[in-house]
């Protein structure tokens, strides 16, 4: 017979955060921001193909830390959930907002489920907007907790540091080169600077003529983007 | 169970097919148009000519704006050329709803693939997909709503534009040079075949276009030839490697205005040699 001890919910709660916390905390860190022509996704990835920063509609992206294989599900459910949405209305109903809830809900209910594990990511969701005034930034956590965050958000394992350099360089209509920059400054955390190998760099780019916004900044861009004066 | 709602539906978090179409045949079938169109062939608008041809550099796809219903003129201002994704066009031509949402899934179904897998489809990939599409609307196909599309696009692996066409069973054909689907396609065909050369440029091969569309309108109802005082001109897109472009009706006016010049001294349009 399976003997079953009390365990104050409190106490449940406090170690499945710490569960994630630490799966989350092993991960390399993402960091994105605005500039003034848009939104800019850096994180420090040696990988060229496990894509940590992903599009998931015109105006909408997506970054994420923490277990590959749960934010990939993440992005593939809401790439699903943002095509669907504007296949059945339009494009202009797919929206960050409705998607960050979707997510909020999910790791919300997972966090607190006893039977399941909780997911081990924190993920950014971020919209373009028209004008700068309209971008969006949602930073969700591993317990379904959202925040709307103004210039830019941090997750990952140096968190702490990294939002320090982050939150004293930025300026607010900053351009691309510097967005960048600042980033990979802040990533590098006093090492020295990331190279473009060690870097997966996006941006949701307000001045593409596309409706998709989304770009990846790669290869002889992104080296010139690094070293721009 | 509403899905297409608020919130994730477990669906969503099973992995699986890249596809959109299957995804949402197996979720949501409802939204799909095969589920969901039940009309009479009579009671259906239809657009019609679509003609393509290949440049040096690219492929330019040109549509008339004419949709028909019976004798009647159903909308003057149709457009039935689209770009499928940022390297290839799509033309449709037939039973105008079903078309556009042929076309609309057809988009997606691209989008959706690039995005979860992280790289577009080849040029074939994709025409193959089409081909699956059109096969899986057999069913309306045989009470007489039918969408044959006419595929173009930017192959970047063999950096040449290319021209698919098809059948309303599915069938996938290579053309090469120019093609022309609808009820005016024998018409522009006729007409292609005598004045579009391989070295023509993409504003050359664009002329040519507008004059097999003109030749279309000229014998065929259902084409609606270029409508000089609302100024409605054809639709012409084309891909190259630098992607996919809508011409500018500036454009396309120039084209048409100067093709229309020349047809008043010469109706038929240009003369080709006897050998």
């Amino acid at each position: 017979m399976s003997m079953s001890f009390y365990v104050a919910p409190e106490q449940q709660m406090k170690d499945r955060a710490d569960f994630a916390r630490q799966g989350i905390a092993r991960g390399r860190s993402v960091v994105v921001l605005r500039y003034a022509q848009g939104i800019a996704f850096v994180g420090e990835n040696r990988s060229q193909t496990l894509h940590k920063i992903s599009e998931i509609y015109d105006r909408i992206a997506f970054a994420a830390v923490g277990r590959y294989n749960e934010f990939e599900n993440l992005r593939i459910a809401g790439i699903r959930h943002a095509d669907l949405r504007g296949y059945s209305y339009d494009r202009l109903d797919v929206t960050g907002r409705a998607l960050a809830n979707a997510y909020a809900q999910l790791l919300g209910t997972i966090f607190s489920s006893a039977g399941d594990k909780p997911y081990e990511v924190e993920l950014v969701v971020a919209e373009l907007g028209v004008e700068p005034s309209g971008d969006e930034i949602y930073r969700l956590t591993y317990d379904g907790s959202v925040g709307d965050e103004a210039a830019f958000a941090v997750m990952g394992g140096e968190e702490d540091t990294i939002r320090t350099v982050v939150e004293q360089g930025w300026t607010d209509g900053m351009d691309l080169a510097s967005a960048v920059q600042l980033a990979v400054r802040a990533l590098s955390d006093g090492q020295p600077l990331l190279g473009p190998d060690q870097l997966e760099v996006a941006v949701l780019d307000r001045t593409r003529r596309q409706v998709r916004k989304f770009t990846r900044v790669t290869g002889q861009a992104l080296t010139e983007l690094l070293a721009h004066a | 169970m509403n899905r297409v709602g608020a919130g994730l539906h477990p669906a969503f978090l099973q992995s699986g097919t890249s596809s959109f179409t299957e995804f949402v045949a197996a979720i949501a079938p409802e939204v799909l148009p095969v589920n969901t169109i039940q009309a009479s062939p009579d009671l259906a608008p239809h657009g019609t000519t679509i003609v393509a041809a290949t440049f040096t550099g690219g492929v330019v796809m040109a549509g008339d704006r004419r949709a028909t219903m019976g004798n009647l003129i159903a909308q003057r201002d149709i457009e039935k050329v689209f770009g499928a994704d940022e390297y290839s066009v799509i033309g449709i031509a037939g039973t105008a709803g079903l078309a556009v949402e042929l076309v609309r899934l057809f988009q997606v179904e691209l989008e959706h693939y690039e995005k979860i897998e992280g790289a577009p489809l080849s040029l074939d990939g994709k025409a193959n997909r089409l081909a699956s599409m059109i096969r899986a609307n057999l069913g309306m196909a045989m009470q007489g709503l039918v969408a044959i599309p006419l595929f173009a696009g930017w192959d970047q692996a063999r950096g040449l534009g290319r021209i698919f066409s098809y059948d309303a069973t599915g069938g996938r054909y290579e053309e090469t040079a120019f093609h022309s689907v609808g009820s005016g396609s024998v018409f522009a065909r006729g007409s292609l075949k005598k004045i579009y050369r391989p070295d023509l440029d993409e504003r050359g091969a664009a002329t040519a276009l507008v004059q097999a569309l003109f030749d279309a309108a000229d014998d065929d109802a259902a084409t609606g030839g270029p409508d000089l005082t609302r100024r409605i001109f054809p639709i012409v897109m084309s891909a190259t490697a630098h992607g996919v472009r809508t011409l500018p009706d500036s454009e396309v006016g120039d084209l048409v205005d100067a093709v229309v010049a020349a047809r008043m001294q010469r109706p038929d349009g240009p003369s080709a040699n006897l050998l």
